[in-house]
């Protein structure tokens, strides 16, 4: 399953195809790092683990080590290298810039050290500053402890403690079933229905599943399936109904070929 | 009680001293001139005159309360022959554990503001992040908006409560860096005779 991160399909601005020949294009400078949209991978990483109903955690730590490194492979881009700077001047130069450094921090250090001495003569002086805050109690010393008790504490301490339960971050499909009888029921009281329509509320997953139940269906031979246009609202009959008209007065019908 | 205090009096500017004492106390930051003109709905030139009455009211040696001019405004504070009194009961936690590191880096932030974490590491040549996290927490220094250039750096700028606690009336009041500067020509020559004594 860890490989199912190199796999991932990517599909960016900059680029587009498996998260592993991205990899490799950026460490040999292919690519820039600062063209690349992180969070676009890190969207496709979570779609891509939105699709399975299981939730691996090594894909996971392989991801987020990759993702890490990548990002901070990016922040370095994003900041020049001083060191290869100066590396890059005449001796000259260098030096000139090094003082001009040294120079600034020196003043730096003095105005620090001015501000210091501002500091003490300051220290007597006191104000408000919203509430004022209490003076820090006396340190509290402890009384002389046996070391026995010391132990039984720690043997408390010391038990393993029980195993964290993931049940509750793992992705949880309604079964394709439940969605075959509720379309099947729909069609006893009516002879037709608009798929959009039923699925107002429902959650993407939810969405999903239920397509997959009219695929079902559609294979049984049980409904027939239309659509005027592609995103067009996809309307539902019986088998034995006949087709809808569209605006333009063609029939027409979805097919599993057509999909 | 038969002779009652210099600022209880039938004077109009006496009354207007003592509505901007009242404002004084109640405030926990400096107030500048124009805000306690605008609360009291006067002008600014005789607010000015009612806080040189309570200046020379609340002065060291003649009250336990001080009037300081600081951080761009008034504001009230304990005087100094108070100082060993309040500090067994209060503490100035803002300063309290103050570094060097965090020192050079609030002078900076104070002298060349707004800067960025960046930059601040360039001229000390070692990392700010935790300098400038300590100074954020303390709140001697805000975030003041980000660099133009890729990535935008957070920049930093100091706020009201240093200019308080370092007792600066604005930053104006800080000594010119060439007063306390260095001579960027003598470190050079001090360098290259380094460098040429490692040649050699």
């Amino acid at each position: 399953m860890a490989s199912a991160v190199r796999d991932l399909e990517l599909d960016l601005d900059a680029f587009e195809g498996p998260f592993d020949l991205l990899l490799t294009l950026l460490l040999k400078d292919a690519i820039q790092p600062s063209e690349i949209d992180m969070a676009g991978i890190i969207v496709a990483f979570v779609e891509r683990l939105a699709e399975r109903d299981e939730l691996d955690l090594d894909a996971c730590g392989e991801f987020l080590v990759l993702i890490a490194s990548l990002l901070e492979l990016k922040a370095r881009h994003l900041f020049p290298d001083e060191e290869a700077e100066l590396a890059d001047m005449e001796p000259e130069e260098a030096a000139e810039e090094l003082a001009r450094r040294l120079s600034e921090y020196r003043r730096m250090k003095l105005a620090a050290v001015w501000l210091r001495e501002r500091l003490e003569e300051q220290s007597e002086l006191y104000f408000r500053l919203g509430p004022a805050p209490l003076a820090p109690s006396p340190e509290r010393r402890l009384a002389a402890q046996e070391p026995l008790r010391l132990v039984e504490a720690m043997r408390g301490l010391a038990v393993e403690p029980p195993r964290v339960s993931l049940s509750h971050i793992a992705l949880r499909f309604p079964p394709v079933s439940q969605f075959v009888e509720r379309f099947r029921a729909l069609l006893v009281r009516r002879r037709r229905f608009d798929f959009d329509t039923e699925m107002k509320g429902l959650s993407r997953v939810e969405q999903a599943v239920a397509f997959l139940a009219l695929l079902e269906l559609r294979k049984e031979g049980e409904i027939s399936i239309s659509q005027a246009a592609p995103f067009a609202p996809i309307r539902i009959a019986r088998a034995d109904e006949p087709l809808f008209n569209t605006d333009d007065g063609r029939m027409l019908q979805w097919t599993a070929r057509s999909a | 009680m038969d002779r009652p205090l210099r600022l209880i009096s039938a004077n109009p500017l006496d009354s207007l001293a003592r509505t901007v004492e009242a404002l004084l106390v109640v405030a926990s930051q400096p107030l500048t001139v124009e805000e306690l003109a605008e609360a009291t709905a006067d002008d600014v030139e005789r607010i000015e005159t009612a806080l040189g009455l309570l200046r020379e009211r609340y002065s060291e040696g003649r009250s336990g309360i001080v009037l300081q001019k600081v951080a761009g405004g008034y504001a009230f504070g304990a005087s100094r022959e108070a100082a060993e009194a309040c500090a067994r009961l209060f503490e100035r936690p803002v300063e309290r554990g103050l570094s060097q590191a965090a020192l050079e880096t609030v002078a900076i932030v104070a002298y060349l503001g707004p800067v960025s974490r960046p930059e601040i590491a360039q001229i000390r040549g070692v990392a700010a992040d935790s300098a400038v996290a300590s100074l954020v927490e303390r709140g001697l220094i805000a975030e003041a908006g980000r660099e133009n250039s890729p990535g935008g750096a957070v920049r930093y700028r100091v706020t009201a409560l240093f200019e308080r606690v370092f007792g600066l009336e604005s930053l104006a009041a800080l000594p010119r860096l060439d007063d306390i500067g260095a001579d960027q020509a003598a470190i050079r020559e001090r360098l290259l005779e380094v460098a040429e004594a490692r040649a050699s």
